[in-house]
């Protein structure tokens, strides 16, 4: 494997890392505030969908990527309605929005567009174009740092260098700010925030708005900058992937991105070789595939790092039991 | 004293629950520019109207009543088991090893041990999430969901390079010998109609047996009792001398069991073969024939009968209405999902204020008289 290889795998870890790393701080904000999401599958498909039919018609991917986020929050909306509002079962309103985004897209997207269940294929402004970083290509020519440069850092699409930045963001938002405080507190004792006289209605219909934004900004990259357009089931189980993501991540920012990358790498390398030799042993692609998954039973099982979620995660809060 | 009568907390409100449902389906096809009403005929005449229909409808809903009653069983736990779809895969493999392995003398043997296979291979695939939840408390929605995923992965792997018939590109199994074909509806009740291809075969039997056998468990034995009285309070159970753990592992050993039974009606029954995606998404509609039929094995069948309904009625929706696509039965799904169960509570609060006001008008009236 040479270093243009690594440098290949590493620029391609970061794209899939991208939509799991959205969809991953997604869960985070929600479930920091104690509503579970398994629904971030269904709201990035949403979010796909709505924003490649959008920038499609429109011609310009900044309106397709605000009815992505749009599309988003409106499954956000039920779920916050369900789970906060009517104090339902959030694990049972989060695979009804999977479902309802999975039959939705579909159905819309053929009375639409006619075209089977997909959108017409994104060109030009319509797609999220990669961003070339200045003196890239200057620099391409200076030995180890210049491809790493112009190959690995620079050449994504705006959605990529967000995602990046939401990150520390996130992590200032939640332990620096007063409302991070109100977040975390009514995901892990809601009692005492409503005895502070704030709003635990509030604070976690706020946090599950965010939460809806960001899974937007996830399907938006999906379809208008991984891919040119939408298609059935695009979202192909990334969503469970980053919930796995952000247990592996133990609910913490910095970690997520971590977590993401891995996943992200082990996709990129399961994309690239279909098995892989390692001391004499072929590793099929199907468990490379399954390897997030597994990884992440192993550490809810708690045999490496236990895993410990939210407090009040998944219970609805009732005013003055 | 409750809140309501029995029959509207059992009959009345899932009744409602999928009126709504089935209103905002209706919308969607009014908004896609067909007729909900003509879509609804069209549905109910390719679902029950033939023979032939009836056929499919009750095949789909064999399937639907094992994976309902596998949500349901561990429902009755507070266990929200989503991974029916993996488990029922597994139960797949379970039935084509045993299919493949024996060259079985009759139909029957085969079925007996088939079904035996598919019910451990489904209970093993839940018994690791149970393991982790009744031990180590790992989320077992999380972790069922997980397994999910390892299981659609294991299969391929499975079919692609262990199964697959030497020099064929499909990666399926070999088509099972004939001696193990179940029969079906037409060798069953010829004088009914149904024609020899049709998919209903006698495993719907033992579907109905499964229900039979799932209620006489819930109601009528120790271990339903003790399962019924986890679900309801956990610490009241323990006091009572009742071991979480054990509930958790029996009770998710049965669930997985049950979803693993599916696979006697579409592997051995159907498809007589080990396909990829043996499933088809049963697992998850069996969260909404549990969630609606109120984790009762007469609601479960009723409820799947129901899906079935929509599944075949769908199918025919889509040839006969090219404007509405087969994701259609995906969106009424859904909002059933939606309706009875994450949104339940929009329909009891006022229906509990309803019988209140309604009871306090008969008390104030009654000394009058």
């Amino acid at each position: 494997m040479d270093f243009l290889t690594i440098l290949q795998i590493l620029d391609s870890t970061v794209r899939l890392a991208t939509p799991l790393l959205l969809a991953c701080l997604a869960g985070l904000y929600s479930e920091r505030a104690g509503i579970f999401d398994i629904g971030l599958e269904g709201k990035m498909l949403a979010a796909a969908f709505f924003s490649a039919a959008v920038a499609f018609t429109s011609g310009n991917v900044w309106v397709g990527l605000m009815a992505g986020i749009a599309a988003s929050c409106v499954l956000s909306g039920i779920h916050g309605l369900a789970s906060i509002t009517f104090r339902g079962n959030q694990l049972i309103s989060g695979v009804a929005i999977n479902f309802l985004a999975a039959g939705m897209t579909v159905v819309i997207a053929q009375t639409w567009f006619q075209q089977g269940g997909r959108t017409p294929p994104l060109q030009g402004a319509a797609r999220f174009q990669e961003i070339t970083l200045p003196f890239a290509d200057a620099m391409a020519d200076v030995p180890i740092i210049g491809p790493i440069y112009s190959e690995l850092i620079s050449g994504h699409s705006i959605l990529v260098y967000m995602a990046l930045a939401i990150v520390p963001l996130t992590w200032w938002i939640l332990f620096r700010t007063r409302f991070g405080l109100r977040l975390r507190a009514v995901g892990e004792n809601p009692a005492a925030v409503d005895t502070a006289g704030i709003s635990v209605v509030g604070a976690r219909y706020a946090a599950v708005m965010i939460c809806g934004v960001l899974c937007g900004l996830a399907g938006a990259y999906l379809a208008t900058s991984l891919a040119a357009g939408f298609v059935k089931d695009m979202s192909a189980g990334r969503g469970f992937i980053a919930l796995a993501a952000l247990i592996f991540a133990k609910w913490r920012p910095w970690y997520a991105l971590y977590a993401c990358l891995l996943f992200g790498l082990l996709d990129a390398v399961g994309n690239r070789y279909q098995n892989i030799e390692l001391v004499g042993v072929t590793i099929p692609v199907q468990f490379m595939q399954a390897l997030p998954y597994i990884l992440t039973v192993v550490i809810l099982a708690g045999f490496v790092g236990k895993a410990i979620p939210p407090r009040a995660g998944g219970e609805p809060y009732v005013k003055e039991r | 004293m409750d809140k309501m009568p029995k029959w509207a907390d059992v009959i009345l409100i899932p009744l409602i629950s999928v009126i709504l449902a089935l209103l905002v389906s209706g919308l969607v096809v009014l908004y896609i520019g067909e007729s909900p009403v003509e879509a609804m005929q069209i549905m109910v005449r390719g679902a029950m109207g033939s023979a032939y229909g009836w056929g499919y409808t009750l095949f789909y809903a064999t399937n639907f009543i094992f994976t309902g009653l596998a949500v349901a069983v561990a429902f009755h736990a507070r266990m929200f088991n989503i991974g029916g779809e993996g488990q029922a895969a597994l139960g797949g493999l379970g039935v084509a090893v045993v299919c493949l392995s024996v060259p079985w003398p009759h139909w029957s043997v085969a079925l007996l041990v088939a079904s035996g296979a598919a019910a451990i291979f489904g209970a093993a695939w839940a018994a690791i999430p149970a393991y982790l939840q009744a031990k180590r408390g790992s989320h077992i929605v999380i972790t069922t969901i997980m397994f999910n995923f390892i299981a659609s992965a294991l299969l391929v792997y499975l079919l692609v390079n262990v199964f697959r018939v030497p020099g064929s590109m499909a990666p399926e199994t070999a088509r099972f010998a004939d001696a193990v074909h179940l029969p079906n509806a037409a060798d069953i009740v010829p004088w009914l109609g149904f024609r020899s291809s049709t998919p209903l075969n006698i495993s719907f039997l033992l579907a109905l047996l499964a229900c039979f056998l799932v209620w006489m468990l819930i109601w009528r034995t120790r271990l339903g009792y003790e399962i019924r009285a986890f679900g309801h309070s956990e610490t009241a159970a323990v006091y009572a001398g009742i071991s979480p753990v054990r509930i958790i592992m029996i009770a998710m050993l049965i669930s997985g069991g049950l979803a693993g039974l599916m696979a006697t009606n579409s592997v051995m029954g159907e498809a007589e073969r080990l396909v990829i995606d043996n499933v088809q998404g049963a697992g998850f509609v069996g969260i909404a024939v549990a969630l609606m039929g109120r984790s009762h094995p007469v609601g479960v069948f009723l409820a799947a009968i129901l899906f079935g309904v929509l599944y075949q009625g769908g199918a025919e929706l889509e040839f006969e209405m090219p404007a509405v696509s087969r994701e259609m039965i995906v969106v009424i799904q859904a909002l059933v999902i939606l309706f009875t169960g994450a949104l339940d509570n929009m329909v009891r609060m006022p229906m509990e204020k309803l019988f209140l006001s309604l009871r306090r008008r008969d008390r104030a009236d009654s000394p009058a008289e």
